[in-house]
């Protein structure tokens, strides 16, 4: 079960080589294998996405993918999409509307915002609400992130 | 606006009131939290924990052969070994009198009282190998009967749990004011109903997390902990452990929620530290949600039987209730699981007048897991059957729900007051809050469009509910019972060389703004830009002696410290002001971070300027002065055992009839925190608060079979609150200040959670009334309402 196996991917832009035991899922790789402790571990069986990360450009569960499936794939995590300034405006409207308590499920909550706003420009507070439902959010009640992420719906169309 | 006893609302450039963004949560937003699992420390090693599958059985033999060859296997101990090196602990306080609990292991001796206590720990390189060595631990059990049920707990046929305790009852607590049975009597109307909370719990999305290290040589032991109370957990860790407290460091950093849940003792988590000494390597856990789910501390669980008489003006003469609560198989330590029904038996019936009350709350051990004190202890129950007793008492003698509380809740003018129970409320604004709540919502507009609605077949209703709430915990609350939990807190403030200020507060942060107000306070109070200040939170090693964050203290109790440190830093910096300037001190201030001529606000020198002079260039001081440019002060409540707020919620909601679904539509909440340092996060603290209400009115239950058997141990099958179902809520404050303290600060931390179940039930029940249907059983399931109204079978 613990049998090495070896994978070669690209993280936040970097291309990684590592060890990984077959069982071992992707966030707990990025966490313990490369140190991106950016992406959270809140249920480990796909319900709370708090450990959402980008594979392919795509949101997924990082509790829910196998690191090996990562093998020759492309990974973005917080760290990544935070460094690259491409949430700015996201980050700069949770933090003014305090959109985040503990910041638990905040990488998460921001990956997710991105996706739907990549899908859908204009978004009804019902609409963001749909897409939020696969993250959790024990702090906050939700209100204060559906607000933040109206703004930048707007601004965005705006610019 | 000039206020004597406030002299601190009064400072000029003040960032009392103003919603300054948090400033440690732009690190957080980019993904560079420090939470304890974050924390990897050399040699580390993972724990997994072997854990009872029964909820009452004896331990017969337990065979770690196996697991301990497995691979990354360092170490297996059982509950005898560590017991050798952690000694047990007992949940009881003095002042809950005649409250007792039975000795309470970090690892299960003998026999295991609830499924999913702690049994065999295991120690391994990495998690995965030391859950697949728990895995391998074989145990052989005699399964004992379990006492599952509260209400047959007392019962002569049922197994005690304790055989040293005698029998299941862990407290009892009766009460009795005025004249109950004169007043039942004599009753216009009597409503009576069983309210039943279930149980349900935090689910801090960071699960419980600890990372200890013990250093022999010098007898230190380090502990990185998600928890909210560091010198209480530094206490208990050093008495268990036979160490000195000041060799036990406890840091608590970026804590992942807690709501409560993070303020107890954990068996598991003892063990954690126990095994850090007993290796002398660093041990680190990390719950996993079915052991969240499974051992973090469960809350309410209450029935509450309950009746009210009213006169046919709507004047509440008389209440009644009986309390019935399971509490797990032990009290929990420190703060013991008494306290909850404690709240219940004080709390209800609080915002009213009503003089006649009779209480009986009883306390069982059960073989489930434990119970102990999660945000608004006591108040969820005390405010859904009070309020739940008052819209039935509306509806039976035929007076609109708004109108029968607007003609039963203490005057605005009536302070100080006291309650039946005993509770002193220096200044509440219940009617305020009440006309704020029904302006807001456009309360008549509201049940006109409920009416015409109901034409149609749409069942909406609309639920009120007032409450008070407990914050600002003087000593009464834990210390008074024997508890070493802090009701005092300290700040420390000092001028850095460059002229900021570095700010060491006794409380903690778990998310709540707690870094953000201190520093709004500490700014205001030197009179400095906010950008110089930097706030240092839970070190055990470096801030003052506290009680950490809980019972909405942080802002009443931490913040007035942190005023009162400000101003005796700001009165050292202007001595050697005076002395560089040659002026008296009290002819000078300090504002945007200069010293100013108090008169004209004319600048005189910077504090980089004043700092730069005291540390490096003393020599040009006179030989007589020496400059002291750091300054803690303590507080405690001295004057009110609690500063109670109060606040009114409101739900509307529509009830899909033939699904049993309840939509919320909205929701609104008018909150009286006294002094609001900052108000977005006072707002954002009432909506949190408010859906986690909502979660315990709909959706949050943990299930058990008769066998004690927890059903409802993943995310998929215990649900809490999501985006798309919560409403949009909406929140207003009245400010009646304390007078306790110059910051007039009160709590706000429970509020939401206080008021918004009793608020949904009672909208849901508005909408089913006329179709002769009731629901006060929480969580109000779509079956619990389809039975109601008769569609399904009981």
């Amino acid at each position: 079960m613990d049998d090495d196996i070896e994978i070669a991917l690209t993280v936040n832009g970097e291309a990684v080589r590592a060890r990984v035991t077959a069982r071992q899922s992707l966030v707990d790789f990025l966490r313990y294998g490369l140190e991106l402790t950016g992406s959270h571990v809140g249920c480990e069986h796909g319900v709370c996405g708090a450990c959402t990360v980008r594979l392919n450009g795509e949101i997924v569960r990082g509790c829910l993918v196998f690191a090996v499936q990562a093998d020759g794939q492309t990974v973005e995590t917080i760290e990544g999409a935070s460094d690259s300034g491409e949430l700015a405006d996201l980050q700069a409207a949770f933090h003014e509307r305090n959109a985040l308590q503990c910041g638990y499920c905040t990488p998460g909550m921001l990956l997710t915002a991105q996706a739907l706003l990549a899908t859908n420009a204009s978004p009804s507070r019902g609409e963001i609400r749909e897409a939020l439902s696969a993250n959790y959010c024990r702090c906050t009640g939700y209100h204060a992130i559906v607000d933040a992420i109206e703004r930048v719906a707007t601004e965005r169309r705006q610019r | 606006m000039s206020d004597p006893l406030h002299p601190i609302l009064d400072r000029p450039n003040s960032y009392i009131g103003r919603s300054v963004p948090r400033p440690n949560a732009r690190r957080l937003l980019a993904g560079r939290g420090r939470y304890v699992d974050d924390i990897t420390l050399p040699r580390m090693l993972h724990v997994a924990f072997a854990r009872s599958p029964y909820a009452h059985a004896r331990i017969v033999t337990i065979d770690s052969t196996a697991a301990a060859t497995l691979p990354g296997v360092a170490r297996v101990v059982a509950g005898a070994e560590l017991a050798e090196v952690c000694t047990p602990w007992v949940g009881v306080l003095s002042h809950l009198e005649g409250l007792k609990s039975a000795p309470q292991h970090a690892l299960a001796v003998d026999k295991a009282t609830w499924q999913g206590e702690p049994v065999v720990a295991v120690l391994a390189a990495t998690r995965a190998q030391a859950e697949d060595a728990a895995a391998a631990i074989e145990i052989e059990w005699d399964e004992l009967a379990p006492v599952a049920d509260a209400a047959t707990a007392l019962d002569a046929t049922t197994p005690v749990i304790h055989d040293s305790l005698g029998d299941n009852l862990a407290w009892q607590r009766t009460f009795e004011a005025g004249e109950v049975d004169a007043a039942f009597d004599g009753a216009d109307a009597v409503v009576e109903q069983t309210f039943e909370v279930g149980r349900h719990t935090g689910v801090t999305l960071e699960p419980r997390a600890i990372l200890a290290a013990y250093e022999a040589s010098e007898e230190q032991l380090t502990v990185y902990h998600s928890h909210q109370a560091p010198h209480m957990m530094q206490n208990l860790f050093a008495l268990h452990l036979g160490l000195e407290e000041h060799n036990v460091r406890v840091v608590c950093a970026d804590v992942g929620g807690s709501f409560g849940i993070k303020v107890h003792t954990y068996p598991d988590e003892m063990a954690v530290v126990a095994l850090a000494k007993l290796t002398g390597r660093p041990v680190k856990f990390i719950a996993d949600r079915l052991e969240s789910f499974s051992t973090d501390i469960h809350a309410r669980d209450h029935t509450v039987t309950a009746r009210m008489a009213v006169a046919r003006d709507g004047t509440i003469r008389a209440i009644e209730i009986d309390d019935l609560t399971g509490i797990g198989p032990y009290s929990v330590y420190p703060r013991t699981s008494g306290i909850e029904a404690n709240q219940v038996v004080n709390l209800i019936g609080a915002p009213y007048g009503n003089t006649n009350y009779r209480a009986r709350a009883r306390v069982v051990f059960q073989n489930k897991t434990p119970m102990c004190q999660y945000r608004a202890v006591g108040h969820p129950i005390a405010v859904a059957v009070t309020e739940g007793l008052v819209d039935m008492a509306a509806a039976a003698i035929a007076m609109d729900p708004a109108e029968l509380r607007r003609r039963n809740l203490l005057a605005d003018d009536a302070y100080p007051a006291q309650a039946a129970t005993g509770l002193r409320f220096e200044r509440l604004s219940h009617h305020a809050s009440l006309d704020k709540l029904l302006e807001m919502m456009g309360y008549d507009a509201l049940r006109a469009e409920q009416a015409s609605l109901r034409d149609k077949g749409i069942h909406r209703g609309i639920g009120l509910a007032s409450f008070v709430e407990l914050t600002n915990p003087s000593a009464m609350f834990y210390g008074v019972g024997g508890a070493r939990i802090s009701a005092q807190d300290g700040c420390t403030i000092r001028l850095d060389a460059k002229g900021s200020i570095i700010c060491a507060t006794g409380v903690t942060e778990q998310g709540q703004g707690t870094e953000a107000i201190i520093a709004q306070v500490a700014a205001t109070a030197v009179g400095v830009p906010i950008e110089k200040v930097r706030v240092v939170t839970g070190d055990t090693d470096t801030v003052p002696y506290g009680g950490g964050t809980w019972a909405s203290r942080g802002a009443g109790i931490g913040g007035e410290a942190t005023v009162q440190a400000g101003k005796a830093l700001r009165e050292q910096i202007l001595q050697v002001a005076g002395t560089i300037l040659q002026a008296a001190p009290d002819t000078l201030d300090i504002r945007a971070g200069a010293v100013v001529d108090a008169a004209d606000g004319r600048e005189r020198v910077g504090l980089d300027e004043i700092a730069r002079v005291a540390y490096f260039r003393a020599d040009t001081l006179p030989k007589d002065f020496q400059s002291e440019l750091v300054a803690t002060r303590h507080y405690v409540p001295k004057q009110f055992p609690f500063a109670f707020t109060n606040g009114i919620q409101a739900s509307y909601v529509e009830v899909d009839t033939e699904t049993g679904a309840v939509r919320l539509l909205k929701h609104w909440a008018v909150e009286d925190c006294g002094t609001v340092i900052n108000p977005q996060l006072v707002d954002e603290q009432v909506r949190g608060g408010v859906v986690q209400g909502i979660g315990a009115a709909l959706f949050e239950h943990c299930v058990y079979d008769e066998t004690g058997q927890l059903l409802t141990a993943t995310m998929a099958d215990y649900l809490v609150p999501m985006a798309f179902e919560m409403p949009d809520i909406e929140v207003a404050h009245m400010v009646s200040m304390t007078e306790d303290s110059e910051l007039g600060a009160k709590g706000a931390g429970e509020a939401g959670t206080a008021g918004a179940p009793a608020a949904v039930l009672n909208a849901i029940n508005d909408a089913l009334r006329p179709l002769g249907a009731e629901v006060w059983a929480q969580p109000a399931t779509p079956e619990r309402i389809l039975t109601a109204l008769g569609k399904i079978g009981r």
